[in-house]
């Protein structure tokens, strides 16, 4: 049994909004939802399966309601919680559902604000009381891979800062972008130190916003509009401290997912012409590059350097649209963008200036929760028909 | 960092009351696993390497080493430095190293625990020994 082929994306919407104090999360998941149902040219009535995550309000059955969601159709919903990588996890639970015949036409949601406001905690797991006082939060639970990574592998910042340098690139020609300068090394490193040793510029935007995808089966798409986008592969993992035996935070889930997506897919890591990596921090991308097999362990420094991500420059193209880093990180989850800047790819919907010629294979990877403590890891492999 | 922070009381719960209990006289316990000989931390009823129930508390000497650190910057009460350190039994903790110079930390260097107060049981916390 493999979803590969099964399932094929034919609806994308990124919300043009960075900043949304005027409208309701909810409202947001609504835009998102119109826009990505617009694109693929079906009506809300034809859905049949929904997806959401944590940032849904009051989660599934009221979204559905205030959707406005056909409910004598709907037959497939599915709530899993995995942070910003949910909608890659989605995707694929999408492409098991329609495998298996239990819907057809699946609407994925991502929305919610916070550049408006503090976003609510999350519930807290049984290892609360032994960690919650320490103040772990994103910016330091990467930072900590970070240090660790440079004091195994002789990572440098000036390695790191490429990437940032890379997205930058890119995100110059996103008329959405929140950051559209193009920046160096040297301004990477000269931004203040925010969590040793990641700097200001080593670290993503925090952006309201949202997207959303349309997933459905072959036959669908082919009677649709859009370029035709399938999935081939898919993969999901999860990783933590387990106890605090063995520690080895150089390494992400992506080492697990990655390599069942693309056996998944068959096909290999140098296949791919365009990649969607998480970006919510600089040494996000560096590890998981390694962790999918674009390079050694320990070697992501030197394979990032130099512009290697900049589209047309470099060997691998990623994060065409500016990414976490400079674009936007819609409710500080990257999972959503990731995914509907592949499709832009595999389509030829990308900028001109950064689309990448014959792009046929793709991948979007990300990561949800710390990657320092507790995440979950996400892998899709996109090909344009 | 001139004034003590306040830091939150564990809320406890039947399996790990004991390390409250215990770290209220001052000691930092671990938990093994009979069964399979591993240490494990947090403490866990269940080994959750081998998913016996043969586990019992023990006494951390509380002597470990830093595996990695991050001193954030950015903070409403102040800069503090999160940390992984790994204890002479085995396993990793996470913690806050404090009352030391947390500009001058190394991935490797030898710390030790201490307790701080809370409104309830104290926290571990890790300083340089």
């Amino acid at each position: 049994m493999t979803i590969k082929g099964k399932a094929y994306i034919a609806g994308i919407y990124e919300h043009p909004t960075r900043h949304a104090p005027d409208k309701s999360t909810a409202q947001l998941h609504a835009e998102v939802a119109k826009g990505a149902i617009e694109d693929a040219g079906i009506s809300k009535d034809d859905v049949d399966g929904y997806f959401c995550a944590g940032d849904a309000p009051g989660g599934a059955w009221p979204m559905v309601d205030y959707l406005g969601l056909n409910t004598k159709k709907l037959r497939h919903v599915d709530s899993t919680e995995t942070g910003g990588c949910s909608y890659i996890i989605h995707l694929g639970h999408a492409a098991e559902a329609i495998a298996a015949g239990k819907c057809s036409i699946a609407l994925i949601t991502l929305a919610g604000k916070p550049r408006t406001g503090v976003m609510p905690p999350r519930a807290a797991g049984a290892e609360a009381d032994f960690e919650s006082a320490y103040g772990a939060t994103t910016h330091n639970a990467y930072g900590m891979c970070a240090m660790r990574h440079m004091h195994d592998y002789g990572t440098t910042s000036e390695q790191l800062a490429w990437i940032k340098v890379a997205a930058s690139h890119h995100a110059q020609y996103n008329p959405h972008a929140m950051l559209k300068d193009v920046v160096t090394v040297e301004d990477v490193l000269n931004s203040p130190m925010i969590s040793d040793p990641l700097h200001r510029m080593d670290c993503c935007v925090v952006s309201d916003g949202g997207g959303a995808l349309i997933v459905t089966t072959p036959e669908i798409a082919r009677s649709l509009k859009k370029p035709l986008v399938k999935l081939i592969g898919h993969g999901e993992a999860m990783k933590g401290p387990r106890g605090g035996k063995d520690l080895d935070l150089t390494y992400s889930a992506g080492i697990w997912s990655g390599p069942r997506a693309f056996e998944e897919a068959g096909i290999t890591p140098q296949d791919i012409k365009y990649a969607s990596i998480y970006d919510s921090f600089t040494i996000t991308v560096l590890m998981q590059l390694e962790d999918l097999g674009f390079c050694k362990k320990g070697e992501g420094g030197k394979f990032v350097a130099d512009g290697n991500l900049i589209s047309g420059v470099g060997k691998l193209p990623f994060n065409t649209d500016g990414g976490g880093l400079c674009s936007n990180h819609p409710v500080n989850r990257g999972g959503m963008t990731k995914i509907i800047e592949a499709v832009r790819q595999l389509r030829g919907e990308a900028h001109p200036k950064v689309q990448v010629k014959n792009c046929d294979l793709a991948i979007a990877h990300g990561t949800g929760g710390l990657l320092g403590v507790r995440h979950a890891a996400s892998t899709a492999i996109l090909e344009r028909v | 960092m001139s004034e003590a922070k306040k830091y939150p009381a564990p809320v406890t719960n039947p399996e790990t009351a004991a390390f409250w209990d215990a770290a209220k006289q001052g000691k930092f316990m671990i938990k093994r696993c009979t069964a399979c000989g591993e240490a494990h931390y947090f403490p866990r009823a269940i080994c959750p390497f081998c998913y016996s129930d043969k586990t019992v508390w023990e006494e951390s000497s509380g002597e470990a080493t830093i595996y990695t650190w991050s001193l954030m910057r950015k903070s409403p009460t102040g800069p503090y430095a999160i940390a992984y350190v790994t204890l002479k039994e085995g396993p990793s903790v996470q913690t806050n190293i404090v009352d030391c110079d947390l500009e001058k930390l190394k991935i490797g260097q030898k710390v030790k625990v201490v307790f701080k107060p809370t409104d309830g049981a104290p926290l571990p916390f890790f300083t340089v020994a």
